[in-house]
């Protein structure tokens, strides 16, 4: 993990968000992993997307759990409090953080050894919780830290860099979180910024549970012929399914859009979702064919990408709890404590 | 001889038989008689069908442990029959349904055996299968009413409080009550040469279990982040929590909750959310037994090195492995105090009573915000789901939470840099910020290694200042931390140490040794690490003995490793068959001890 700071330069020209602050100031310290890592490409589409959203860079935490993955948090929005837990267990941690303090956003950042094998407990559960929070999966079907292991999203008959192929089912993580009922569910690839940033957008201003999960090719353990998970690969069998252009609650909708193929959806916070459906047969509100389109496609040896199911109506954790809306953690403890009268009161029952 | 307020009463019944009830009236019966009791429930791992025990010691003398004998056994179950007649001392009492015939071999000519046809009266008197299964556990309240002349005023005042909104059943338990009560002095003469008699004992004490106190603790003490996975014996400390907030925290606007529990999916879910919630700024805590320790480790150790607030309730039970889950041990202790791979060590309370979970409870939280660390509050079973009588609760309308050394904006704004581990004080405890409050209070929480500047780091000086520095903050809890009790006798240069459930015996043992003329000085330990009070109790003595529970002399291990104790003056005594500890058992163990000695 790096402890080197970027140098602070910036053009007077640069762009500036709705805080006045400019990209540079969503950056973090230099990435530390491999030359051509996807994970790279990832961070720089979360540092996009979440300029572009004007996102106060102290309200949102960013958290991890061990592995390559993890360690990108360090690499976006300084300004971002980070939480780099242990192995498997962000989604834990997040749901915590988010019980104490609802009003701030929630990025995890995590990978397919981390959420798919270790973590999948957690994953489950927090998907089950509608856990408000953008769920981000580097997926490269490698475990990079400890030299090319086959993690669980390798795909059957995937060729390791040494050795004899894999011979186990992959876990999907889209086609899992959508049987456990995830709110919003997304795929794309590190390689395709211009689709992954508006859905990272989308993830980000979800009320509930979104789930990006990315290909994000391993250029050192898995980005040789016959892995599944290579560039070429990806590149080859990538099917854009439903793309979105994500439009801030201030903004008008200014393109035009041709109404058989896209279609708005209004998100919690008034901002707007403009679907473009680029495969016609794909429904994103049901679960069922979502799930029968995607097994379909898999099988085809295709990797459908886009945005892949959107659920809108259901509430997220604190509000299926009844919780207030103040943050728990700003709640003045003195308001929270009955005093010495009623914890008289209360002993009658126990004389 | 006549023996008045001194008695101990054992009722077996069947699990799942609705006898908890029963037993509690009959106990708080005795209690509102103004007559100090101890009650021990002795339960399987089971809901419906195994046996269980419910033992009531009747004490005006106001000891707080069990005893280790029966005088009045109420013998209910058919399939422990034989050993529960076995358990009690001669000359005293059995009683048992006589509604269906004993074996002959059942019999002892040291005890009177008293039968009661309860199942016969019940049948005759009350409709349906479970109302006479129910009705039976009363009747035999009223029976030992009978014997031991409990004043059925009392009872019958209970019950019109118990059934307040249910007037039909006050009926029906008084009918049975009076069934038992009327049969009983049809058999023999009562009240039993062993009775009781109304005192004024009790007046200013409640009855309250440890994890109901506990609960009521964490209410007090702020929190508003509870998350938990069901683990005998820990599972009423989360069950309580949230009664009490249904009561009191509902934000009276809204309708809304002002606390948020989450049943976790496991362990390593539950302590993860209360680091969460800690990062964030909440109070927040955890409740589980040993092996929800030994899953929660890494992220206790976590949280040591990255110096997260945590606050975990260890309600102890018998260990290693799944061991039995409805006894109790102090078998934690080492594995607590340092938990986690790599240098790790851990501040533990340890209550003694209920009363002290309570307290313990809002102590915990403010020594966790204090020293940023995770304290671990060791109760066990018998502390945390047994009922014991103790002093009325009281709250300081003074409190004021210490919630340790956190930056707010303000403060942030005015500083030039925050590095999140810096020891700007010299008490070895950083300064924190809490995130969503101010950009420049951002900072990469991580447990690998870092620096004093919170910078990821490989460097090995830099790798070392800052886990040096965490044994400054040790040495700081040390000298905050809740200090020993420690008591004096007349003599002498023996004493006894012990930590939490052991207090009641050992405190009735130094009373009887000391009518034999042994007379033993006691500190009882209330946390870890060990204040100097402890050295030098240590120090002033030349025969220790430490009473604990467990097989391996935990807490004396921990003395030797923390503050360099003399182990060669350091007794074990060890008391691990998952009961509670007896007095009786520490008197023998130091009359035992003393003898070694006089024959050596």
């Amino acid at each position: 993990m790096s402890y080197i700071a970027k140098p602070k330069v910036s053009h007077p020209g640069m762009p500036k968000n709705k805080l006045g602050l400019t990209s540079r100031d969503y950056e973090g310290t230099v990435s530390t992993l491999c030359a051509g890592c996807g994970h790279d490409s990832v961070t720089a589409a979360i540092i996009q997307a979440v300029f572009e959203l004007g996102i106060e860079p102290h309200m949102l935490a960013k958290m991890s759990g061990i592995g390559c993955s993890s360690k990108t948090p360090a690499y976006f929005v300084s300004q971002a409090h980070g939480f780099n837990s242990v192995h498997g267990r962000m989604p834990s941690v997040t749901t915590g953080a988010n019980a104490a303090n609802r009003d701030m956003k929630y990025i995890g950042v995590s990978g397919d050894g981390d959420s798919l094998s270790i973590g999948v407990g957690q994953f489950v559960h927090a998907i089950r919780r509608n856990l408000n929070m953008c769920y981000v999966i580097e997926n490269n079907g490698v475990y990079g830290l400890t030299k090319g292991q086959f993690s669980a999203s390798a795909d059957i008959g995937s060729l390791p860099k040494k050795g004899l192929p894999n011979t186990q089912e992959p876990i999907d993580p889209a086609s899992t979180a959508l049987s456990l009922g995830a709110t919003y569910i997304a795929r794309s690839f590190s390689g395709d910024k211009e689709q992954l940033v508006p859905l990272l957008k989308g993830a980000l201003m979800h009320r509930g549970f979104a789930l990006v999960d990315i290909v994000s090719p391993c250029v050192t353990f898995n980005d040789h012929e016959g892995s599944t998970k290579s560039y070429a690969h990806t590149r080859q069998f990538y099917h854009h399914v439903a793309d979105i252009d994500y439009i801030p609650p201030t903004e008008e909708i200014k393109a035009s859009y041709d109404l058989g193929e896209a279609m708005p959806i209004k998100l919690h916070d008034g901002s707007t979702i403009i679907l473009r459906k680029v495969d016609k047969e794909y429904d994103l509100t049901s679960r069922a064919s979502a799930f029968k389109f995607l097994r379909e496609r898999f099988n085809a040896g295709e990797i459908t990408t886009g945005l892949l199911y959107l659920d809108e109506s259901r509430v997220e954790m604190h509000e299926l709890l009844g919780n207030v809306d103040t943050p728990l953690s700003q709640l003045p403890l003195e308001d929270l404590i009955p005093g010495a009268e009623e914890l008289k009161k209360l002993q009658a029952r126990y004389r | 001889m006549a023996t008045v307020n001194d008695v101990v009463i054992k009722i077996a019944t069947v699990n799942g038989t609705g006898s908890a009830s029963a037993n509690s009236l009959l106990m708080k019966s005795i209690f509102r008689m103004g007559i100090p009791v101890v009650g021990k429930n002795y339960f399987p791992s089971n809901i419906q069908g195994l046996p269980t025990w419910y033992e009531i010691r009747v004490t005006g003398d106001g000891y707080q442990s069990r005893s280790n004998r029966v005088d009045v056994m109420v013998a209910m179950n058919a399939q422990t029959y034989a050993r529960d007649m076995a358990d009690v001392k001669a000359g005293g009492w059995l009683i048992y349904d006589s509604t269906w015939p004993r074996g002959q071999q059942l019999d002892r000519d040291d005890i009177t055996v008293i039968g009661i046809p309860f199942s016969r009266l019940c049948n005759e008197n009350f409709d349906g299968a479970r109302a006479r299964i129910l009705m039976k556990n009363i009747a035999y309240v009223g029976a030992v009413a009978a014997l031991l002349g409990i004043d059925l005023d009392v009872i019958t005042k209970l019950l019109e409080e118990t059934f307040a909104a249910k007037a039909h059943l006050i009926e029906s338990n008084m009918t049975a009550i009076q069934l038992g009560f009327d049969a009983a002095r049809e058999t023999i003469s009562c009240p039993l040469p062993m009775s009781v008699a109304a005192m004024d004992e009790t007046s200013g004490s409640i009855i309250m279990d440890g994890n109901t106190a506990a609960g009521l603790g964490c209410m007090y003490a702020g929190a508003t982040v509870g998350a938990w996975y069901p683990i005998t014996p820990s599972t009423s400390l989360m069950d309580a929590f949230r009664d009490f907030c249904l009561q009191y925290r509902i934000d009276p606007e809204s309708g809304k909750r002002t606390y948020c529990i989450i049943q976790a999916e496991d362990e390593l879910a539950a302590i993860g959310m209360v680091l969460g919630a800690a990062w964030n700024g909440a109070r927040s805590f955890t409740p589980t037994s040993g092996p929800g320790i030994s899953l929660m480790s890494e992220f206790i150790g976590y949280a040591y090195y990255a110096e997260i607030p945590t606050v975990i309730f260890n309600v102890q039970r018998t260990g290693p492995s799944t061991g039995m889950p409805t006894r109790t041990q102090q078998c934690d202790i080492i594995s607590c105090a340092f938990a986690s791979h790599g240098d790790t060590r851990h501040v533990l309370l340890f209550p003694a009573d209920p009363g002290e979970c309570f307290y313990m409870a809002v102590e915990a939280f403010d020594m966790a915000e204090r020293l940023q660390t995770p304290v671990i509050v060791m109760s066990d079973l018998d502390i945390g789901m047994n009922d014991w009588m103790i002093p009325e609760l009281e709250w300081d309308e003074n409190y004021v939470p210490d919630r340790g050394k956190v930056l707010n904006a303000e403060q942030l704004e005015e500083m030039d840099k925050f590095y999140r581990y810096l020891d700007v004080d010299g008490d070895g405890i950083p300064y924190r910020s809490l995130p969503g409050v101010h950009p420049k209070g951002a900072y990469f929480t991580r447990g690998s290694g870092h620096t004093k500047f919170g910078a990821y780091t490989e460097d090995s000086a830099a790798y070392q200042e800052v886990i040096d520095r965490l044994l400054i903050k040790w040495e700081t809890a040390r000298t905050i931390l809740p200090k020993p009790v420690i008591r004096f006798s007349k003599s002498n240069k023996a004493g006894i140490i012990t930590i939490g459930s052991g207090d009641g015996a050992c405190e009735e043992a130094l009373n009887r040794l000391a009518k034999q003329d042994v007379n033993l000085n006691y500190c009882r330990i209330k946390a870890f690490p060990f204040s100097e009070e402890v050295s030098d109790f240590i120090r002033q003595h030349d025969v220790v003995y430490v009473v604990e529970q467990n097989r391996d002399a935990q807490l004396r291990t921990l003395l030797i490793n923390d503050i360099e104790a003399d182990q060669s003056k350091l007794v074990p005594l060890l008391h691990y068959d998952g009961m509670p500890i007896t007095a009786g058992f520490v008197v023998d163990g130091v009359l035992l001890e003393i003898a070694k000695g006089q024959a050596a």
